[in-house]
């Protein structure tokens, strides 16, 4: 089998074949396994964050150094040429002559799409506004195969905002491939878009809408847990009446499965108390450090070193 | 009766004449068409009776054929409408709109945040798709959300 990603930008996480996204998977273990490795030797690869994101960029940061690569770019627009009106196309093509390939956040829609289109380099979306954010999933998938053994006939557990949550839609469409039963944990303010349900129902697959949290638990194989936002309830009342339906205590894992983790994008506030730390179910710190390996692995997939 | 409807369709020499588009719509198609910008004679009718949906608006363009990539648009805005073509006071064509694929620089994203609507150099591009019940819907070739029927907005 021979699956070749080279040039491949990558701007949703369907862009990328099921078997593409093993592919990727294959990889991201082997850099887990050995993390130093110098494929990169002195290549430039460009990090344009057009708004501050410290988690991804500097995980992006830390595959690129692991590969033994240069990176070149900015954190934030502040004293850019961005902020003196500069076109997101002309930006995209400067940097595109200077680098071999360009990683991208930024806060409007569409923005990395339109950025694989005009550039010669291929894009890395590292978040386009509330769209899509690809390698999170990647990692999210990275994670749920290493502790389960298999993407395939799992139980998923999606918790919290599940209407907002750019990583739970992602996350949707990618397992939609792999014969998941979704169970949907949400308040009724925030429950998954229709729009994201009709990829489950596409498949054939699965879903129940619960509000509750603790029914669900023992029979999830992966709980992901997000962060339910004060800010998206019009009325506070209704916030202050649901927030604490979506915390999760170590408790609550008494009857949990064996092989159940719990994953979290992060940052996390208060919806996973800290008392779940110490549980073995706990994987959203490992999770996080998963994210190196799945981008090394994109990386010198797309730049056809792997 | 049958006679004025006859000379409603046929009036013109050559052209198009676009029939059965929902009265409302009718400023709407012109615009998909650009035929504001067009120097050939145009009538248009609006309100006018239609025994099948009982209003309906239509226009005549004097002098002028359409593709059908350019006439599908308009499905979007007129989804039942016919298209005549017609030769020497003749129908020589007459064909309904289809819906097309896809469609450019025709709707306006309904996302506020899409890179179409914060950046003036990107033009809109959308896959037009059918729900359950049979509703169009427009996906977002940029940021993927949704534009309905409802919310739609001609550029």
């Amino acid at each position: 089998m021979s699956i070749s990603l080279k040039n491949r930008s990558l701007i949703s996480i369907t862009d990328y074949s099921p078997d593409e996204i093993c592919h990727v998977l294959d990889i991201a273990e082997d850099f887990e396994r050995n993390p130093h490795q110098n494929l990169l030797n002195g290549r430039v690869i460009a990090s344009l964050f057009f708004e501050p994101s410290t988690r991804t960029r500097l995980s992006f940061e830390t595959a690129i150094q692991l590969l033994g690569g240069n990176v070149i770019g900015f954190s934030s627009t502040a004293g850019t040429s961005v902020q003196k009106g500069e076109s997101l196309r002309d930006t995209i093509t400067m940097v595109a002559s200077y680098a071999d390939l360009i990683v991208m956040r930024n806060p409007i829609d569409g923005s990395a799409r339109f950025a694989s289109e005009v550039s010669k380099v291929p894009i890395i979306n590292a978040g386009d506004g509330s769209n899509q954010h690809p390698t999170q999933c990647m990692l999210d998938l990275y994670s749920i195969r290493k502790t389960q053994g298999t993407l395939e006939n799992l139980e998923i557990t999606l918790v919290g905002d599940l209407k907002y949550g750019r990583t739970v839609h992602s996350l949707v469409e990618a397992m939609s491939n792999f014969n998941a039963k979704f169970n949907l944990v949400s308040p009724v303010e925030l429950k998954l878009p229709r729009a994201v349900k009709q990829h489950i129902k596409d498949a054939h697959l699965e879903y129940e809408q619960f509000t509750e949290l603790e029914d669900v638990i023992p029979h999830s194989d992966i709980i992901y847990m997000t962060r339910v936002q004060r800010e998206r309830f019009p009325d506070p009342l209704e916030y202050e009446k649901v927030k604490n339906s979506y915390v999760l205590r170590n408790a609550m894992l008494a009857n949990a499965k064996p092989n159940c983790r719990v994953l979290h994008p992060l940052p996390r506030v208060t919806e996973i108390h800290v008392d779940v730390d110490a549980n073995p179910a706990a994987y959203y710190f490992q999770q996080a450090q998963n994210g190196v390996y799945a981008r090394q692995a994109i990386i010198s997939a797309i730049l056809g070193l792997k | 009766m049958e006679k004025r409807k006859e000379l409603i369709v046929s009036a013109i020499e050559n052209g198009t004449v676009i029939d059965h588009i929902p009265a409302d719509k009718v400023f709407e198609v012109v615009r998909i068409l650009g035929l504001e910008k067009s120097d050939n004679p145009i009538y248009f009718g609006m309100n006018l009776e239609s025994k099948k949906y009982g209003t309906k608006g239509l226009i005549k363009i004097t002098n002028r054929y359409f593709e059908a990539d350019d006439i599908n648009k308009i499905a979007l805005a007129a989804p039942i409408a016919t298209l005549i073509e017609i030769k020497d006071f003749e129908v020589v064509k007459k064909q309904t709109v289809q819906i097309p694929d896809e469609v450019e620089h025709i709707v306006k994203c309904f996302n506020p945040n899409c890179i179409t609507n914060k950046e003036n150099e990107v033009p809109t591009k959308f896959k037009v798709l059918k729900d359950a019940e049979g509703k169009i819907r427009l996906r977002c070739h940029y940021c993927e959300k949704f534009t309905t029927k409802d919310n739609m907005e001609f550029l």
